[in-house]
């Protein structure tokens, strides 16, 4: 029934478009996380008032994020064609989408974290203090576990923008499940291809969210 | 214990200078409750801050423990706040952890091994009475227990100093007694000195030896509580054992009292310690022809005896309500006529 559905479809290169929309999501995502937690961490620990008040810092942090949040990812991609060849020695692949989505989202994913930082009780931060906490303390065992679930549902918001992206880096030749809706689908006339992969991102990106949503709810005590 | 040397804090704002302590001296014995009372804004948080270092004093020094919090910083004053444990109005406990690793918290920050902070927690939470409840995050605690857990952690790593910052403001009445009474046995089990500031002059009656009076970032009278209570000097120190003595509903039976027997003196009787237990009132009647009529009574018990009050109407022949007077006199009692209110 799926070949009459879908006559065009080519079920090994499906799979394997699948795989690599997943394996750059997977990945950019994690390094986002953790680029994005410390860039969101530095953010609020040198805002006003916090232990590492700096307005220096805080303010040369800020823009930068700005800056590159602002950048619309397509054009991002290709102002950084340098720096991927640079580093990668090739833009084509899904490796050489890496950057570009990491940097895309990164800064948008630091800005959560502040968010979801600023959410933080005062009054428990002040706590640990006046128990004698180091700042590292302080990063490790009370403002991550204590602003958790709002830092997975941030990044579970950017993994499904990171699958849309992977859609856009594919265009410009990165592989997986938008390169071939557009390759193979469109630029053929083969509306089923990009029908399914269409349903296929769709599934993913459900997927992904209903994760998010039951590892929140799991931790969040409150 | 504590000394606070001519501490004066100034805040700098955009809209200019805030002097949140102005010039300040005081010193807390080891071993006692001491209790600072203001209305909000009167800087006893800031002061109660520049205790464990959370404030810095813009001039004047902080001696707690034999340590100059006020001059230490880094790792000495890490190790000094192990030492200086606060409590919180709205308890601060980490959501995302259990009652018992909330406990143990400072302990992790201590570095003390994990067989030994199990035990410890065990210890503390039966010292708290939270048994059975280990397990159980915040968000399933009463307000109380949550004040319970808060002071479990903060006695972990055996302090010598307990800060408490407007602990009880946020209980119900009952709770509020059942904290105070807790903090009062720990202050007797394990003698350590404990600080409380509070806006409730009920909570410096329960549990206080000392007391500090605050107004606009001064000390405007110290004293032991019972003295304060008998005698308050400062307006504001009136004003609030008006809330405990209960004299402040009084008036109006008082007046009502002035309206209807226009003859006779209305006298308000001020007892302390175990002079509240005498037969004052039945002597004056038996020995002299005076009649007496009772408008207000109220004792109030403190850490340092009872502190009674007794508003009341003697009538009679002037010689004979004189005479009622001096006996008053002889048993050391205060006594006050009121003419007007």
């Amino acid at each position: 029934m799926f070949n009459q559905l879908f006559p065009n479809v080519d079920w090994v290169k499906m799979w394997e478009a699948t795989y690599d929309t997943l394996y750059m999501t997977v990945i950019s995502t994690g390094v986002t996380f953790v680029l994005g937690l410390v860039i969101g961490i530095v953010l609020f620990l040198t805002s006003p008032h916090q232990i590492w008040a700096n307005k220096i810092v805080n303010f040369l942090t800020g823009s930068l994020v700005n800056i590159f949040r602002s950048i619309p990812f397509i054009i991002l991609i290709i102002l950084l064609i340098p720096f991927t060849k640079y580093l990668l020695g090739t833009i084509r692949g899904v490796n050489a989408a890496l950057p570009a989505l990491i940097i895309g989202s990164a800064p948008f994913y630091a800005r959560m974290v502040l968010i979801a930082l600023r959410e933080i009780d005062k009054g428990v931060i002040e706590a640990a203090r006046s128990m004698g906490a180091k700042t590292s303390t302080i990063i490790w065992k009370v403002l991550i576990p204590e602003s958790f679930p709002a830092l997975l549902s941030g990044i579970t918001v950017t993994a499904v923008t990171l699958v849309g992206y992977t859609a856009m880096a594919g265009i410009i030749g990165a592989g997986g499940l938008g390169n071939l809706a557009y390759l193979e689908g469109f630029q053929r006339s083969r509306e089923d291809v990009t029908i399914l992969a269409t349903i296929f991102i769709l599934i993913i990106v459900f997927i992904l969210q209903w994760i998010g949503d039951a590892i929140t709810a799991k931790t969040d005590k409150r | 214990m504590i000394e606070l040397k001519d501490i004066s804090k100034i805040y700098r704002t955009k809209n200019g200078e805030i002097t949140a302590v102005n010039d300040v001296n005081l010193s807390i014995n080891k071993g006692e409750i001491f209790g600072i009372i203001g209305y909000s804004g009167a800087g006893k948080s800031t002061m109660i801050r520049l205790l464990n270092g959370l404030e810095k004093p813009s001039s004047g020094t902080v001696e707690v423990n034999g340590q100059k919090i006020s001059s230490i910083s880094g790792t000495q004053l890490r190790q000094a706040r192990q030492k200086i444990s606060m409590i919180f109005q709205h308890f601060n406990l980490l959501w995302s952890r259990t009652v018992a690793d909330n406990i143990a918290f400072p302990l992790e920050i201590a570095g003390v091994p994990k067989a030994e902070r199990a035990k410890r927690v065990k210890e503390l939470i039966d010292l708290v009475g939270l048994s059975g409840r280990e397990n159980a995050y915040p968000s399933q605690l009463s307000g109380g227990q949550k004040q319970r857990v808060g002071i479990a952690r903060a006695l972990a790593n055996n302090p010598e100093v307990l800060l408490c910052d407007e602990a009880t403001s946020a209980l119900d009445p009952e709770t509020t007694d059942a904290i105070l009474e807790l903090l009062l046995d720990i202050n007797k089990r394990l003698g350590l000195t404990i600080v409380l500031i509070t806006h409730e002059m009920h909570v410096i009656r329960k549990i206080c030896r000392r007391v500090a009076v605050m107004e606009a970032g001064r000390v405007v009278e110290t004293g032991d509580v019972l003295q304060v209570f008998q005698n308050p000097q400062a307006e504001i120190t009136k004003n609030f054992v008006m809330q405990v003595s209960g004299t402040k509903e009084s008036k109006e039976s008082i007046e009502q009292i002035l309206v209807n027997y226009p003859t006779g003196k209305i006298v308000k009787l001020t007892f302390i310690g175990n002079k509240t237990e005498q037969p004052v009132i039945s002597q004056i009647i038996k020995d002299f022809d005076v009649e007496v009529n009772i408008v207000h009574g109220n004792i109030t018990q403190t850490t340092s005896g009872p502190y009674g009050t007794l508003i009341v109407q003697i009538d009679g022949k002037p010689n004979q309500v004189e005479e009622a007077f001096k006996l008053l006199a002889t048993r050391e009692i205060q006594a006050e006529v009121i003419d007007h209110v």
